[in-house]
């Protein structure tokens, strides 16, 4: 029971370590169409950016809190400029910015080896969230896997009531939904697409914020997460969050029975089994947007 | 991508085996001289040897720091006259943490530099790689880290720990503290899985209970089931093989699952100083490990190692276990080469056989039999200061058993 309990709890937080990293994915992948190889190394420089931030502010609570938006600005800074400089005229070939982004992903991989070392380097977590919450029948549950969940929760709640209420998250749909109509209605489309990728960029950030409490913080960290946050939103379906939420959390749990039942890479294999037969059945993902755009 | 990179690289690293197999075997067949007719190149007044470690790629942060203190004995050597009054004068090469990458060089230094010996080599990857150049071309590699054992070569030198140098000591320890059951965690490739069968075999002679086993894939960092199966088995320590990025998310997982080194303690066999500056003192604090030199090891010898270092590579940078057997590798090249009074390999071979060196870890004897040394066993415990302190040593020189013949239990191994 107590292990039963234990697995499904790290099952859901592995499920919202994807969920935050797939998040700023299905924006600018699932609602723009980009394939940004580089997402993995905005991670990174959100940790980085925790890293920095801790040699200034020594207090660990702190300096993790003041990491969480400036983290979602340096990130989001590097993703307009690589939107502006690159991508922006690239947006018809697909191909062509994915190899245009990898190429950036090594550029900044090595840029942080220049700067900080090829060593990884390490964070003080808070003692708050290195500790664990004990209930009743020696169930434990960790803090920072809570943190994580939490962090997790509350970016997907802010992005879709920012998405469906706010201005500017009509004009992303819109210009998701049909972006010549968009266009033609007044709709500064270049500018949309601007911020899609600042907040985009801005959550995987945030990610690597929270992956300090739990991994590795080094040049490549960002490379073996980065796949695993593509299935999660081909597998949920392109341009819509809902599906990247469910996709998340299943393929979490999924990964975390495979684990326990077998070992670690066989588990792995599993996943992907069940993906490539999920994208049989239903190649276009859990959910699609239906518009009425031709394209 | 990773998976794609992954299957190239292995694809080359057959390939490549593949073809030193075949040119082993040809050579074999046909005659001896085409292959074996490379000889040291000591003409001038100095005597070149060849260093091979990764200075990129993803070992670069550990084997640089060897390439460091195989530099500071040669400078040292070189300064106290040089050997056989030839100074050295090294010849670098980058290994790239790519296994063919390792034989291609290997091949170079042997013949195109003439070196009278290599050192380096971390992984064991990386060693199984080179070892059919030097044996094809009758070279000497000189390899300074601890491994997984069960392997004999005559042209390589090991100078880092065999098993029962490093493992089976760490083992005793445990058992000598009361423990009786183990939980074995690992990466997934060679060293342990081999570590750990060796580990099972001793448990089961000991009457321990291994409660279970796991391994996670080269570069994993995700271990909530892994620690979550550790807890739940109830058992008296974990024995941990993880290499790389793996340690660090193990160790902060296994923190926040509320598992400390008292409760349940952590002997590993691949974290030293340098691994634990970049895993936080804040998740290791108390855990054990299992080593043969320590930067804390007392001994006018090891504070002169560690002062030469530090005032050469950076006050903030620690001395390890394998950096020291790499540098302790280079004194007893230079040691053997003056009393078989010559380089060439096999007489510097035939007079390896009780050659001594006062080393920062100890006393150290070359075992002509094996080609591995006897070295003092040593574990460990990580203090709050990132270092690590010795908590219990084998008292004497442990004499290299890589088959572990001399252990009945280990009969069904090799």
């Amino acid at each position: 029971m107590t292990v039963l309990f234990g697995q499904l709890f790290t099952g859901v937080s592995i499920g919202a370590v994807l969920l935050l990293i797939a998040l700023g994915l299905a924006l600018t992948f699932g609602q723009m169409g980009v394939i940004n190889m580089a997402h993995g190394e905005f991670i990174m420089a959100g940790a980085y950016t925790t890293y920095v931030l801790q040699q200034v502010i020594t207090a660990a609570g702190w300096s993790l809190l003041i990491a969480l938006p400036v983290a979602f600005v340096v990130a989001g800074a590097m993703g307009v400029l690589l939107e502006t400089l690159l991508i922006r005229r690239l947006y018809a070939r697909p191909l062509d910015t994915l190899l245009v982004t990898w190429g950036v992903s090594l550029i900044l991989q090595q840029l942080a080896r220049d700067i900080f070392g090829s060593p990884n380097v390490q964070t003080r977590a808070p003692d708050l969230l290195t500790g664990n919450i004990g209930l009743p029948g020696g169930i434990t549950v960790a803090n920072n896997r809570l943190f994580i969940l939490a962090l997790a929760g509350g970016a997907v709640v802010a992005l879709t009531v920012a998405l469906r209420f706010s201005p500017l998250g009509r004009r992303i749909r819109a210009v998701v939904q049909n972006r010549d109509l968009a266009a033609v209605s007044g709709i500064a489309t270049a500018r949309v697409d601007r911020t899609t990728f600042f907040v985009g960029s801005g959550l995987a950030g945030i990610a690597g914020v929270a992956l300090t409490l739990l991994g590795p913080i080094g040049p490549t960290m960002g490379t073996n997460l980065i796949i695993d946050a593509f299935l999660v939103v081909v597998v949920g379906g392109i341009g819509q969050l809902r599906g990247t939420v469910i996709v998340a959390f299943a393929l979490g749990v999924l990964q975390a029975t495979g684990e326990y039942l077998t070992t670690l890479s066989v588990a792995k294999v599993m996943v992907f089994i069940a993906i490539v037969a999920f994208l049989q059945w239903r190649p276009q993902g859990l959910f699609t947007l239906r518009t009425r755009s031709l394209a | 991508m990773t998976s794609i990179r992954g299957r190239r690289i292995l694809a080359g690293a057959l390939t490549l085996v593949a073809v030193a197999a075949m040119a082993a075997c040809g050579s074999k067949t046909t005659d001896g001289n085409t292959a074996a007719g490379v000889s040291a190149d000591i003409s001038g007044d100095t005597v070149k040897v060849g260093l091979l470690n990764s200075l990129s790629g993803t070992m670069a942060i550990s084997e640089v720091t060897v390439r460091d203190s195989i530099m500071l004995a040669i400078e040292e050597i070189n300064a106290a006259g040089g050997v056989l009054g030839k100074k050295i004068e090294p010849v670098g090469e980058d290994g790239a943490s790519d296994w063919p990458t390792f034989a291609e060089k290997a091949e170079k230094l042997i013949r195109e530099d003439r070196v009278a010996a290599v050192f380096g080599c971390w992984t064991s990857a990386s060693r199984k790689a080179v070892k059919p150049v030097f044996e094809k071309n009758k070279a000497l590699l000189f390899y300074p880290v601890q491994y997984e054992g069960l392997e004999q070569s005559p042209y390589i030198f090991y100078t880092g720990a065999t098993t029962n140098q490093q493992i089976v000591p760490g083992l005793d320890y445990l058992k000598a503290q009361g423990a009786t059951s183990l939980y074995l965690v690992g990466s997934d490739y060679v060293f342990p899985r081999t570590a750990n069968k060796i580990i099972k075999a001793y448990a089961e002679a000991n009457g321990m209970k291994v409660l279970g086993e796991d391994y996670a894939p080269l570069g994993s960092t995700e271990f909530g089931t892994i620690t979550n199966k550790v807890k739940s088995s109830g058992a008296d320590a974990v024995f941990n093989t993880l290499n790389g990025d793996s340690n660090v998310a193990f160790f902060k997982e296994y923190k926040s699952a509320g598992l400390t080194a008292a409760s349940m303690p952590v002997v590993s066999v691949s974290i030293a100083e340098e691994e634990v500056k970049s895993i936080g003192t804040q998740y290791l604090e108390g855990q054990l490990t299992a080593w043969n030199y320590y930067q804390t090891t007392p001994g006018a010898t090891n504070e002169k190692f560690v002062a030469a270092y530090k005032a050469k590579f950076g006050a903030d940078k620690p001395t390890s276990d394998p950096m020291e057997a790499a540098y302790v590798s280079v004194h007893l090249w230079k040691a053997m080469v003056e009393k078989a009074g010559a380089f060439d390999v096999e007489k510097v071979r035939g007079a390896a056989d009780g050659i001594t060196f006062e080393a920062p870890e100890g006393l150290v004897t070359v075992d002509g039999a094996t080609q591995h040394i006897a070295k003092t066993a040593r574990v460990g415990k990580v203090g709050a200061d990132g270092l690590i302190t010795e908590v219990w040593n084998s008292g004497q020189p442990i004499t290299p058993d890589p088959f572990l013949k001399s252990y009945p239990w280990a009969g069904g191994l090799s």
